[in-house]
């Protein structure tokens, strides 16, 4: 059976035999409203023994739904309407139930996206472990062996030591590499790994994908990579399916496809990402217009056609073939061969934009000559944020914060970068007063010292600073229309009513871009980068001077993430508003930022101009997180590694803090005994390191 | 009949938000069922003494005891009243006092348990330990206490199950404000320069209401039983006015000679009018997925 689907549709390169997955003409629908809605239409792909496949897509695109229906997870309103499934050559769908569970226990494992929640809280790690062993009958004697001898493959240092643990007690890149052991475990035909790095910091998860490699080439497991991280899949898959509405658009191996796509949505996917070096100055992301539409939204013609820039007559008519590129390669539009040249279009435009208009020349607008004060743009402008030795204690003597100094200069944008747990939250709590700092700290805006609680700052000092959620789910309160949401900043603290109100509303709704139908829905009816919006808007509504961004675009998908930031860049260009950008994504960090301050356990490490910063000299923690993170175009610097996790807050390491996973420990051992100093590296850029910034620069010579 | 059947529409539909969710209740067999039951007492509590064959007090000394029959269908008692009558104009004093002393019971309690579960600390700690103290009390002998010292009439009613209620509803609220808590849109509101005040009543309490609204509905059970309870025990409704769990009382003792029809209406007309609330109460359950 396998082999006459191999030779229908399978690809010239793979080679005969049992392949690890195959799918075949896969659809998937959802009964909801007691109608059948199409969620994955015609997927075909095929997995060789040891290959790894990335499945790309956007949330709602249905590469979750495939995973779900490869080991027959589906929700019970789902459906397989037509396919078939075969896993390492035995058909998924007609198996019986204990063939099944069979296949579930041997052959397939997955890895999902929350670590802690596919482990049991109430059982040790040892005992998880041990039980997918005592699946494959081993005795108790042999259950811990092979348990501790499986912990150290995915490189946990002390197995034995971690086998006692509870999984509340790991660290996120410690779970989920207890998740891959225990996938690993049963020796698996297929590995599902389903975002397997999406909630982990970036040195993590450079970890996760390094061991990921690594593993491959040890067990030669076949892996099914699910990631919405174009990068993330082109480091680790050789193979690679674009998901689009429920429909494959675009297959081929990694680096073509992400090199020279075959197809308008993955240009559009690729050109939403800002690459390496790219700033708010040199004009928009590109952003692919419109909304994903649901597959049953989709009518006779391509899936993406309502959004596609080539797109052509026949393309809302009737629905493209895949056409086969060059072998191996498949894309489903007519216009392939185009699609490459709007890649290089595309970038050029950006390029010939950034290059010809001058930012000057995009803040003035021929429309809003709004309220920018002539002498704004003075020759030394004034911080409108200072913090003097901000500290901050927690209960149990965790130091979140350790007499942090920093300025924000009006209109510009303060980038804070640090893993989780580096103190940029708190630092952001601090500031809008909604955690009070040790005393002894100074928080000034203005140049006038601001309460510590926001309950005692005067309404002018609360309209002057705002906040942008990560999660808009959270932030927006859920039983309110947009309408009410909005009309609350207007009302408290621009002190509109009535008609003023409604015409301010209307503007705002229209500077975000939201549309007036959308003002009597609540939140969840809206998308993740409506939401959003709605969020921002809400933040602008008292006319802020200081807005801090808390990972306002990590929740959302890459294109919309783009949209979003175009928004912030222009509404900082209109209203000379000034930003607190707080994010894990260097390179968002890099497109929005004129400053940036690097976090380490609560203390500042780095703190300069965007360029110098990522330019180099770098402390040797900015370094490791600029090394960490996947780049697309495939140009790998050597991966700066950090080794062990980061300290606990409660009991920071003596001398320099970052001297128990500095690659650049100085052997002399002062790292480890005094703390180090803070030294210019060049005019406004500092770095707290004993190392001096000409002699780091000389060291990293070779990265960037 | 059009003004009933409109009465108990208005008090539930505020409190059930969005139009869809109304409607998903409509639909549900078991809502219907429900309402459809306590409809007809509802109807009985305001047009009972025109809706009565009979008067409920007319006493007929030649016709006590009488078993079920077409002059009465439902028998009358040992002073001859027709029970039919009792068991339908008894729906009243029951169905004012129950409602009134569970949205007594509930305005306080939702209250007490906003400030708990927003304020926390001090308050939260103390409060908690006096609603625990409250809790751990027998009710029916905290309601004795109180309708001995303010005398048995419709209002003490209404003031002690109110009391009795006040700390459970508030515990269940205070719960769901903990849910939300951790959310950013109470910092959110915070930073607009909303005070405790506002935010707890524009922000936290519309996304407690579901749990507020199913609360309601189970204390309003457990206050039809609690009435018709005292009632028996003679703390309640006092007779000769019709009601159910005194009548049973009158009654019961007869129940050995064979006139089962005295005791058994009244009883099943509280069991009826529990079991509709229960099936509310379950079909608003599911709907608000509390």
């Amino acid at each position: 059976m396998s082999e006459t689907t191999a030779t229908a549709d399978g690809p010239p390169e793979a080679p005969a035999g049992t392949a690890a997955l195959e799918i075949s003409g896969l659809s998937i629908t959802y009964r909801t409203g007691g109608v059948d809605r199409p969620a994955v239409q015609d997927v075909s792909l095929r997995i060789t023994p040891g290959e790894a496949y990335g499945l790309v897509g956007e949330s709602g695109s249905g590469k979750s739904t495939v995973a779900l229906a490869v080991v027959r997870y589906l929700p019970r309103n789902g459906r397989v309407s037509a396919g078939s499934i075969t896993v390492a050559g035995q058909d998924v769908l007609g198996l019986s139930r204990g063939r099944l569970r069979e296949l579930r226990a041997r052959s397939i494992s997955m890895v999902y996206q929350e670590p802690t929640r596919a482990l049991n809280p109430s059982l040790r790690v040892g005992a998880q472990v041990a039980e997918v062993f005592a699946l494959g009958g081993m005795d108790a004697r042999e259950r811990q062996d092979a348990t501790a001898q499986m912990l150290g493959k995915v490189r946990i240092a002390d197995p034995a030591a971690v086998m006692r643990r509870y999984p509340h007690e790991l660290s996120g890149g410690m779970a989920q590499r207890v998740v891959i052991a225990m996938a690993l475990a049963a020796s698996p035909e297929l590995l599902i790994l389903d975002e397997p790095t999406t909630a982990l910091d970036a040195t993590v998860e450079a970890e996760v994908l390094d061991l990921i490699a690594s593993l491959r080439a040890e067990f030669g497991t076949s892996v099914l990579f699910i990631s919405h991280n174009l990068a993330v899949i082109a480091k680790v898959c050789d193979r690679v399916g674009v998901l689009y509405a429920g429909s494959m658009i675009e297959e081929g191996a990694a680096g073509t496809v992400f090199r020279k796509p075959a197809h308008p949505y993955t240009v559009g996917l690729l050109r939403s990402v800002p690459r390496r070096g790219q700033r708010k100055d040199h004009g928009p992301l590109p952003v692919i217009p419109g909304f994903l539409p649901r597959p049953d939204e989709v009518g006779a013609g391509c899936v993406f056609a309502s959004r596609c820039p080539l797109v052509v007559e026949q393309c809302r008519t009737s629905a493209p073939p895949p056409f086969e590129v060059e072998p191996g390669r498949v894309s489903r539009c007519y216009r392939w061969a185009e699609a490459e040249n709007e890649m290089e279009e595309g970038t050029d435009a950006a390029d010939t934009v950034s290059d010809a208009a001058v930012p000057d020349g995009l803040l003035t607008p021929s429309a809003e000559p709004l309220v920018n004060p002539p002498g704004a743009v003075s020759a030394v402008p004034p911080p409108v944020i200072a913090l003097r030795h901000v500290s901050k204690t927690f209960h149990g003597g965790v130091q979140a914060l350790s007499d942090v100094s920093l300025e924000v200069i009006a209109g510009q944008t303060l980038g804070i970068v640090g893993e989780s747990g580096s103190g940029k939250t708190t630092l952001a709590r601090v500031l809008l007063g909604l955690i009070p700092p040790d005393p002894g700290s100074e928080v000034a805006l203005d140049g006038v010292a601001l309460a510590p609680s926001a309950q005692r700052r005067p309404l002018a000092q609360l309209r002057a600073l705002q906040i942008v959620f990560q999660n808009a789910d959270s932030a927006l309160n859920r039983r309110h229309s947009v309408r009410w949401l909005l009309s609350q900043p207007l009302a408290r603290l621009a002190g509109l009513s009535g008609a003023a109100l409604r015409a301010r509303l209307n503007e705002l709704v229209a500077e975000v871009r939201l549309e007036q139908r959308h003002l009597p829905l609540r939140p969840a009816q809206l998308s993740g980068g409506l939401k959003q919006r709605v969020a921002i808007a809400r933040a602008f509504g008292g006319g802020p001077e200081v807005v801090v961004c808390d990972e306002p675009t990590s929740a959302l998908d890459v294109s919309v993430q783009a949209a979003i930031l175009n928004l912030l860049a222009d509404l900082q260009r209109r209203e000379r508003v000034t930003y607190l950008f707080i994010s894990h994504d260097l390179g968002v960090v890099r497109y929005l930022s004129d400053r940036i301050v690097v976090l380490y356990l609560g203390r500042v490490m780095e703190d300069g101009p965007a360029e110098a910063v990522f330019d180099g000299p770098h402390h040797p923690y900015t370094e490791a997180l600029l090394s960490a993170v996947p780049q697309l175009d495939g140009v790998v610097a050597d991966r700066i590694r950090l080794d062990g996790e980061i300290p606990s807050a409660a009991s920071p390491p003596d001398g320099c803090v970052f001297h128990t996973r500095c690659p650049r420990r100085l052997a002399s051992g002062i790292c480890e005994t005094t703390p180090p100093p803070v030294l210019d590296a060049d005019d406004g850029h500092s770095i707290r390191c004993h190392i001096p910034p000409a002699e780091l620069r000389s060291l990293q010579g070779g990265t960037l | 009949m059009t003004i009933s059947q409109t009465a108990p529409a208005p008090a539930a539909a505020p409190l059930a938000a969005a139009p869809p969710r109304w409607r998903r209740l409509t639909r549900k067999p078991t809502f219907l069922v429900g309402a459809a039951i306590l409809l007809f007492w509802v109807v009985c509590a305001i047009a009972g003494s025109s809706i009565a064959p009979d008067s409920p007090l007319a006493q007929s000394l030649l016709a006590t005891n009488a078993a079920p029959s077409a002059a009465h269908w439902f028998g009358t008692d040992q002073l001859g009243r027709d029970v039919l009558s009792r068991v339908l104009v008894g729906s009243r004093d029951i169905l004012i006092i129950t409602p009134l002393a569970t949205v007594l019971g509930t305005v306080c309690g939702t209250a007490l348990g906003l400030a708990m579960g927003y304020f926390g600390g001090v308050l939260d700690a103390v409060a908690s330990r006096l609603v625990e103290a409250v809790l751990a009390l027998p009710s029916v002998m905290v309601a004795f206490l109180f309708i001995v010292a303010l005398g048995p009439s419709e209002l003490t009613l209404i003031i002690v199950i109110g009391f009795i209620f006040t700390p459970l509803i508030a515990r269940t609220v205070r719960a769901a404000v903990l849910a939300e808590r951790h959310l950013d849109y109470l910092p959110a509101a915070r930073l607009l320069g909303a005070g405790a005040w506002s935010v707890m009543v524009m922000e936290i309490l519309p996304n407690v209401l579901p749990a507020v609204l199913v609360e309601f509905s189970v204390r309003l059970g457990y206050a039809i039983f609690t009435v018709a309870t005292l009632s028996f025990l003679g703390f309640g409704i006092q007779p000769p006015t019709p009601d159910w769990g005194s009548d049973i009382a009158a009654n019961y003792g007869v129940l050995a000679a064979g006139y089962w029809w005295e005791t058994l209406f009244p009883a099943l007309a509280i069991a009826s009018l529990i079991i509709a609330i229960n099936l509310i109460t379950d079909s608003l359950e599911q709907v608000t997925g509390s």
